[in-house]
């Protein structure tokens, strides 16, 4: 499989390391235990199109947003997360 | 040793070179070839017959192909620790001094001990592994497995270590071709001449395929002539590269193939420095397959007696190669293809016995040639063969009006008709579609960028093949926006119509194969058919039809029309099992490469390594680092006098310790205290510069994740050390926390870990040895640099440093970072400066030692069901801030009072070694799971104590100090005392390392 990083290029996957859905979002600190929950143990079982995190640590360390499908690894996007790069993202 | 021996050699013709006479053995035997053959070719020519004994029935085989799917003729070639099992004998090329020997026989090839397997087959047949050999399970390991294992080997392993080395490699192209026949030499040409950069792949060691040994006529001129032009042209391209002796064997995701170049298996021994094999990953934005057909054989009576041979195997041997398999030779076909052998036969002068086709009719020139040449066709199929180890001596014919015939013939070229090799394209889980016309599966799709051309396609004529390959290729490169002009097609008159009469399997009494390699015959299927294995996929398993080597190839379609026909379905409803990677065999030592022996993984020195070295440290492996783990000094035998005297030493004096290993990571920006207060339990916005604290992180399950010091270099500038197993997780879980949950902070980090030599020097001369490395103006006193203190300082000699007042022993201790290359000079001045202090290095033992004896928790109490709490340090969990797991942390199983918490552990009898792993249980219960307590983490002997003493997790740990438990070790069948304790052995109060 084949990346295209926005900051390198495409890169073989052993460069990337995996970590899942994009889509769960860290909880408020104080969105109590239940909300923090679901972010650290549920996940879609997704067969098909997901958006997905992987880490180019072979390369430029950036977390990237994967658009793929999990059945015929075809990508349809690759983007930097928020804070990747040297931006920083106005809060 | 002389021609003499080459009894089926041609007179004349053959891409051999007569004049480069090769010597080689077989089975011990002495024979001659020539330059151009392979070992099989070269058996041929030696009128050699028997090559080896089947699998499981130890039946007779011969040769049954001329190319990597063959089954039969497997052979260990090469001799000692180059001795190569189930190598092809069709792919070996002849070099001088080759050795080969026969496999799976027992004593010799032609009187082999277990062919008696045969008169038992009643208990060899489909699923006999798990009908005979499930019941009674007792004789399973004694009796079964090792009759097996005897019985039903192939080739012997070298029992001693590869000499030789294997590498893998890299390559990136626009158009990618696998073969190079005249699919695939036209499509390179139309793609290399529209200017794409192309990788041509070919098994074979020369270029043209079947044009090799079918010859023909192309763009008016003679195919050799042909295939010669055609590769000038493409050498003159300089984006071209030919590679021949590669094998596409897998096409994965994304454009990425591997193959395998066989770099130097033609030759007895690699030249220096260059590997025998090399596996190539190949990046390629467009494939194009143009890897041919495989004929097939037709399931009959004693099909797989030496002497019977594929129609196309037959033709190769003796066109390209002047061997004939047979002075007399008969034909089984029911196809118009098959009769291309008797032309070639006839053409080398050799007698054709006769022909016995499927077909009804055969053409008027078919019968005209048979006429001229005397000899008979028969309509109807072959029954059986007759004859034996030496060979087919007679060919029994079943006629279509019900007679039957005789043929004599010392060979039988047999064509069933044609498979496209769908390997490649079908690897995606993609399957094949069935083509009625040509009876065969052909591709249907193929993963995305590959495209299926010629023969591989389905498209069986020369004329088909030029222009279908010229056309995609030139496609290939066009849909990547190179516009050159692709030339002209190669055109060839040869555009005639395959004709062919499915015929898979004969309804003979005898015993018929469909999977040569794995002895699976008709019968067989046909049991698996009533037994209800119907399925394609349980039919394999249950049959291991097309699970040896050659995966089918030779076989699968037989098998599926076998079962499509006993179950009344058609060969397509039958379906096909899924292709997977590699198309070829692979050696495993192909696909390791360099990463062996001591280069299996990359190994990490420490900076103080080569010194370590020079001392004779001795060595222990953490992760990817060598560190030194002890120093041993004259006359010390034993490790532990070692570590004790170095633990010694520091506790009164000064020692040292690398700590390089430690991962390091700059965080810089004005959002740097805000980032390290969310990822830490503890705040660190707080620390004020110059000053370094220990933190703990949490997975954001509120378990421990990994803990070190961070120090606060500037205001925006802070410098943290991980544990060494977590350096690159803690990296990667801190971009992670910087760029994917806070991405408005304001923060930037650096990975250090390689930049940094860092030293732990530590014991209450500490202040001493440092004064005379550090620049005098430079105050260490307490005051001037208290515990915790941490900044940079001037070294005598003008280098800077990182000074930081932590300590790990319980000792007196600073920790001192130099630019990585400073590193040696810094170890060499070190023991320079110290001598008059009595300065002792020390190692992970004594390191580890001084750690349990301050009680502090290292990795077997971070083991990743720890808290913070579990550790002792639930205090230092702010709650006036978020971070990182504190939610999840306060889960009621997570704060309960019963939990296992670090404690100190200590035999009563000082005298007894206490153990990792022992359980604790109460004292007088009954060891079990309701009265297991805990276990012993970390174990060492203390000098201090002059007792062995341990840390461990334990329930209640902490208001069970002074408490007398039992450590129960079912491992090492111990029991005995313990006492539980402060896990603070030394220096409860802290004052030395504050002194
Ligand atoms: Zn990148």
């Amino acid at each position: 499989m084949r990346i295209a990083c926005p900051f390198c290029g495409p890169r073989e996957n052993g460069e990337f390391s995996y970590l899942g859905d994009a889509k769960p979002k860290r909880p408020a600190p104080d969105a109590g235990q239940d909300a923090f929950y679901d972010y650290v143990y549920l996940r879609d079982n997704v067969a098909g199109e997901m958006e997905e995190l992987w880490y180019h640590g072979g390369g430029c360390r950036s977390w990237l947003k994967v658009r793929r499908n999990t059945v015929t690894h075809e990508i349809f996007s690759v983007e930097p997360v928020a804070g990747a790069g040297a931006q920083k993202v106005a809060s | 040793m002389s021609a003499a021996g080459q009894t089926h050699r041609l007179a004349a013709g053959g891409l051999i070179d007569r004049d480069n006479r090769l010597s080689f053995s077989f089975d011990g035997k002495s024979m001659d070839g020539f330059a151009g053959d392979t070992l099989a070719s070269a058996l041929v020519a030696n009128g050699v017959k028997l090559v080896g004994r089947s699998f499981k029935y130890h039946r007779p085989r011969g040769i049954l192909t001329a190319g990597s799917e063959e089954p039969n003729a497997l052979v260990e070639l090469r001799t000692g620790a180059r001795r190569e099992p189930n190598t092809r004998a069709t792919t070996i090329e002849l070099y001088d001094g080759l050795v080969s020997a026969s496999q799976n026989r027992w004593p010799s090839l032609s009187f082999d001990f277990l062919s008696i397997n045969q008169l038992a087959s009643p208990i060899f047949v489909a699923g006999f592994y798990y009908k005979t050999f499930m019941w009674p399970s007792a004789l399973w390991e004694k009796f079964y497995e090792p009759l097996i294992r005897r019985a039903a080997g192939l080739g012997r392993a070298a029992d001693k270590s590869d000499p030789d080395h294997y590498e893998k490699a890299w390559a990136h192209c626009d158009v990618l071709i696998a073969g190079s026949g005249p699919t695939g030499l036209a499509a390179a040409l139309a793609a290399g001449r529209a200017g794409a950069r192309v990788i041509l792949c070919e098994e074979d060691n020369r270029l043209g395929g079947r044009l090799l040994s079918d010859g023909g006529t192309i763009d008016g001129i003679d195919a050799a002539a042909w295939v010669a032009k055609a590769e000038a042209e493409l050498r003159s391209m300089p984006e071209v590269r030919i590679m021949t002796h590669t094998t596409l064997t897998g096409a994965f995701d994304h454009g990425v193939h591997a193959a395998l170049e066989r770099v130097n298996d033609h030759v007895p021994v690699p030249p220096e420095h260059q590997p025998r094999q090399r596996v190539w990953r190949i990046v390629a934005r467009r494939t194009v397959v143009a890897a041919g057909a495989l004929e097939r054989p037709i399931v009959f009576g004693g099909n797989d007696m030496p002497g019977v041979m594929l129609s196309s195997a037959v033709r190769t041997y003796i066109n390209r190669y002047a061997a004939t398999p047979a002075k007399r030779l008969a034909l089984f076909t029911n196809n118009d293809d098959g009769w291309k052998t008797v032309e070639a036969a006839l053409a080398a002068g050799v007698t054709v016995a006769g022909v016995v086709d499927a077909r009804a009719e055969v053409s008027a020139e078919q019968r005209a040639l048979a006429a001229k040449h005397g000899f008979a066709v028969l309509n109807g199929v072959v029954d059986h063969v007759e004859g034996g180890k030496a060979g087919v001596a007679k060919i029994v014919a079943a006629l279509a009006g019900g007679a039957r015939a005789t043929l004599e013939a010392d060979g039988l070229a047999v064509s069933g008709g044609w498979n496209p090799s769908v390997g490649l394209t079908s690897q995606h889980r993609g399957r094949p579609k069935w083509r009625d016309d040509i009876a065969a599966f052909v591709p249907d799709g193929a993963p995305p960028g590959m495209i299926a051309a010629g023969s591989a396609n389905g498209e069986f004529s020369l004329a088909a093949c030029l222009m279908e390959g010229h056309s995609s290729g030139a496609a290939a490169a066009g849909d990547l926006g190179f516009s050159k002009s692709a030339g002209n097609t190669p055109v060839s008159d040869e555009d005639a119509a395959y004709s062919l009469k499915p015929v898979w399997t004969v309804n003979s009494k005898h015993k018929a194969f469909v999977d040569f390699q794995n002895d699976v015959t008709a019968s067989d299927i046909a049991l698996a058919a009533r037994e209800g294995f119907q399925s394609v996929e349980h039919l394999k398993r249950y049959t291991t039809l097309g699970m040896a080597t050659d995966q089918g190839k030779n076989s699968n379609v037989q098998g599926l029309a076998i079962m499509a026909e006993l179950t009344g379905r058609s060969i397509p409803e039958t379906g096909t099992t899924i292709y997977r990677p590699p198309y070829v065999p692979i050696a495993i030592g192909a696909l390791a490469g360099h990463h062996r022996d001591e280069n299996f993984h990359s190994t990490r020195l420490t900076p103080s390594h080569h010194w370590a070295a020079e001392r004779g440290a001795v060595f222990v492996d953490t992760g990817l680092w060598k560190r030194a783990q002890w120093y041993p000094i004259k006359r010390e035998k034993d490790w532990l006098v070692s570590v004790t005297r170095e633990v010694k030493a520091v506790r009164s004096g000064v020692g040292f310790c690398d700590v390089s290993t430690l991962g390091k990571i700059d965080v810089h920006g004005p959002d740097a205290g805000t980032f390290l207060d969310r990822v830490y339990i503890n705040t660190f916005s707080n620390l004020a510069v110059g000053k370094a604290r220990y933190g703990i992180m949490l997975r954001e399950d509120g378990i421990v994740y990994d803990d070190g010091t961070t120090s606060r270099l500037a205001e925006d500038h802070y410098f943290l050390t991980t544990t060494t197993a977590k350096a690159g997780q803690v990296m990667q879980h801190l971009e992670f926390c910087r760029q994917v949950l806070f991405p408005e902070l304001d923060v930037q980090l650096t990975s250090v870990s390689d930049q940094w030599a860092q030293f732990s020097i530590a014991g209450p001369k500490t202040r001493d040895l440092l004064r005379d490395i550090v620049d005098p103006s430079e105050d260490l006193s307490n005051e001037g640099f208290p515990f915790m203190g941490a900044r940079e300082v001037m070294l005598r000699g003008g280098v800077k440093a990182r000074l930081f007042r932590i300590s790990f022993s319980g000792e007196m201790a600073f920790e001192i970072s130099v630019p990585t290359r400073f590193g040696d000079a810094l170890v060499r001045n070190l023991m320079i400066a110290g001598e008059k202090y009595g300065v002792t290095p020390y190692g992970t033992e004594a390191l580890g030692v001084m750690r349990i004896e301050k009680g502090h928790v290292a990795g077997p109490e971070l083991n990743g069901t720890t808290t913070a709490a579990d550790l002792g340090l639930g205090k230092m969990m702010s709650t006036k801030k978020d971070f990182i797991g504190r939610s999840m942390a306060g889960r009621e199983a997570l704060v309960a009072d019963d939990r296992q918490v670090v404690v100190g552990i200590k035999p009563v009898d000082k005298a007894r070694r206490l153990r990792s792993g022992a359980h604790i249980i109460p004292k007088g219960a009954t060891p079990g799971p309701e009265t297991d307590d805990g276990y012993v983490t970390s174990v060492c002997f203390s000098p201090f104590m002059d007792q062995w003493i341990g840390l461990g997790l334990v329930k209640h740990g902490r208001e069970r100090h002074g408490e007398i438990a039992m450590a129960h070790d079912p491992v090492r069948r111990e029991d005995y005392e313990v006492e539980l304790c402060n896990p603070v052995f030394y220096d409860p109060e802290g004052g030395r390392q504050r002194g």
